[in-house]
């Protein structure tokens, strides 16, 4: 297994009239190839920032810095020929709401060919045609659908094609921001065994982005837990889901009640207070306002991320203490 | 291969909603018989309309020649104009359907003769222009608004509001003052008005070119009237586009900028546009009045001013005819156009 994602120190700033606001505060993450790494937190914690950072897709007024390597290569300072090649027949995205994320005055099938006939200008008519048909019948929906227009498809059959269209360059690296968030909860269950199942097969990296930690314990070799800009917590999915060393990454996992786990019923969910303003410099941790086990110390330093046992990592000075 | 999630997956897939084959037809179908409606409306009105002015046509074209009972009585038979109302209505309906507009009250020709005779440099006036106007003012839009606030934009906004805020008939005569008087050692290069010179045989490439030069400025001004408007709008609705979602999917893929535009958000922020271009189409037919009449072009628009003058009420109810069928069937167009280019609004 080699490095397919590497992340290193990552910062990502916004302008806006009220001054900047830091979406992302150094973050360091890696997916090897054919593993799954699930990205967890809450709203605003840059999650979809780190999404759209990784192939360079966000606003030019953005301010970065960092690396970003795919494949070794730094997504960041390469050329723009280099990039789009990169784009989707490297990595590919699967973007939340598929209809928005579909064009919708064109046919499914063609918006599955554009990447294909994009980046193997070579595939002659027949063989796109076949692709395409294969990419569909891949995702659980007939051939024939390739006519279809977006708004003729339900949301989870959207959600398919949107998948189908990230696999069709057969990329190493598929990134979903949120896949499942718009779907009701049953096409939810449907199309995340299907995008898992796929990745599986296929031997595909992948980054899966969302609030749901249920969601992502089903499917992830590993889990990286975010806050406001940082990783707070890493290491494989059931440890993290199960025992976190960080009180955030805790407090996130039992907000989701295991099915099962009397314990879990009775055990206080939910956290006090917001999130901090990223438009404020943070000083200190920045989970140390809502912590419920914070102490004077955790105001005056901010934890970086240490390693505390193999493959576990947490940003917390009082991992280990009682 | 092998599904993870098995059946219900299949399914969801294999359940898919019919495919609307005959989804344009029957769309086309609906746009077709609407217009229909409107026109058998349109015929009513355009009867009514001009029963309903005030003033009687015997005495205000006699202009105090028909000085007796038995002149007015006779003008009125004439004209059929002493039927009862429903009598007069039905002969109108029969008439206009056959094509027949009635006689000019001035010229003493058939109206539609009129019409047909005046419908050509309009139609080369105004068409030109339109088409002109609709072309550059898109490309103009999509230009300014896919670098938003750059030197092009602010440039070709603020010059498309002048053009919009300014007269045609000012504008005209400011190009006949410049460009075909002269103001100073600048010579006057165009012809001032008229369709052709009175000596030039239209159909021989010499009357083709003389033809070109007598309509440059005409041209001229209404495109630049009219540009604004497509700027605007096409601007406008590709702004509209540009925070989407699947053109971020577009990038994504690793298509090139222009590529961007050009295959994803320019489709889209066409539509809107399309009705704006399909109807003013529509009112080519109508002429362009005040143009018209600043350079002297024999069109629809000035037969019309000419004819309220008269009045001439057949000739002006024949126009109003034309000009509103014409605008009813631009709509039509533009809505099997619409059709066309957006898959959602034929379901």
């Amino acid at each position: 297994m080699s490095g397919l994602l590497s992340v290193r120190d990552l910062k990502v700033a916004y302008r806006t009239d009220e001054g900047d606001v830091v979406a992302l505060r150094g973050v360091d993450l890696d997916v090897r190839r054919g593993e799954v790494l699930g990205v967890a937190g809450e709203s605003g914690c840059g999650k979809s920032t780190l999404a759209s950072t990784v192939l360079r897709l966000h606003p030019a007024t953005a301010r970065v810095s960092g690396s970003v390597l795919v494949d070794g290569a730094d997504v960041l300072t390469m050329r723009w020929g280099d990039l789009r090649a990169l784009r989707w027949a490297g990595a590919s995205i699967v973007f939340q709401g598929a209809l928005h994320s579909l064009n919708s005055v064109r046919r499914i099938g063609t918006q599955i060919a554009e990447p294909i006939r994009l980046h193997e200008p070579e595939v002659g008519r027949a063989e796109l045609d076949r692709r395409v048909g294969e990419l569909l019948e891949q995702v659980g929906l007939p051939a024939s659908r390739r006519t279809a227009y977006p708004h003729q498809l339900s949301g989870g059959q959207r959600q398919r094609v949107m998948i189908a269209m990230a696999l069709a360059c057969r990329p190493s690296l598929v990134i979903a921001d949120e896949p499942t968030t718009a779907l009701d909860v049953m096409v939810q269950a449907q199309v995340l065994s299907l995008l898992s199942g796929l990745v599986r097969e296929l031997g595909v990296g992948m980054v899966l982005i969302s609030h749901d930690l249920a969601v992502l314990r089903q499917v992830c070799d590993r889990i990286a837990v975010m806050y406001a800009g940082r990783v707070v917590e890493e290491g494989p999915a059931q440890e993290v889901f199960g025992a976190a060393l960080h009180p955030y990454a805790a407090a996130l996992s039992s907000a989701f009640p295991r099915i099962g786990d009397p314990a879990s019923r009775y055990a206080p969910a939910g956290l006090a207070g917001d999130p901090p303003d990223l438009r404020l410099a943070l000083e200190g941790c920045s989970f140390a306002p809502r912590c419920p086990r914070a102490v004077d110390r955790c105001t005056a330093v901010d934890p970086p991320l240490e390693e505390h046992a193999p493959d576990r990592a947490a940003a917390c000075i009082r991992v280990g203490e009682p | 291969m092998t599904l993870v999630a098995g059946a219900d997956l299949v399914q969801e897939g294999a359940a898919p909603r019919r495919p609307r084959g005959g989804g344009f037809g029957r769309y086309a179908l609906g746009k077709v018989l609407g217009s229909l409606g409107s026109l058998v409306f349109l015929l009513v009105v355009n009867f009514f309309l001009f029963r309903v002015l005030p003033g009687d046509p015997a005495r205000t074209l006699g202009r105090g020649r028909f000085t007796t009972e038995e002149q007015l009585e006779a003008f009125n038979r004439n004209y059929g104009l002493d039927q009862p109302l429903g009598e007069q209505f039905l002969t109108y309906l029969r008439n206009t359907l056959s094509g027949d507009l009635g006689v000019s009250l001035r010229y003493r020709v058939p109206v539609s003769d009129l019409i047909v005779d005046r419908l050509g440099p309009t139609l080369l006036l105004v068409g030109t222009s339109t088409l002109l106007a609709a072309l550059i003012g898109i490309w103009l839009g999509i230009r300014g608004a896919w670098r938003r606030g750059g030197a092009f934009d602010r440039f070709s906004t603020s010059a498309s509001l002048t053009l919009y805020s300014m007269p045609e008939w000012w504008l005209g005569l400011l190009l006949i003052a410049v460009l075909a008087v002269g103001i100073g050692p600048l010579p006057g290069l165009f012809p001032t008005g008229g369709l052709h010179s009175v000596d030039a045989d239209p159909w021989s490439v010499a009357g083709v070119l003389d033809t070109a030069r007598h309509l440059a400025l005409p041209v001229l001004t209404l495109t630049l009237a009219y540009l604004a408007d497509y700027a605007l709008v096409m601007r406008s609705s590709l702004l509209d586009e540009m925070g989407e979602d699947y053109l971020t999917t577009a990038r994504a893929k690793g298509l090139r900028d222009v590529a961007v535009r050009n295959r994803h958000a320019v489709p889209n922020a066409l539509l809107p546009t399309t009705t704006v271009v399909a109807l003013n189409f529509g009112f080519v037919v109508a002429g362009a009045i005040t143009v018209e009449t600043v350079f002297s072009i024999p069109g629809l628009g000035l037969l019309a001013t000419e004819a309220l003058s008269v009045p001439d009420y057949w000739v002006l109810q024949g126009t109003f005819l034309v000009a509103s069928a014409a605008v009813i069937l631009a709509n039509l167009a533009a809505n099997l156009v619409y059709g066309l280019l957006d898959p959602r609004v034929r379901a």
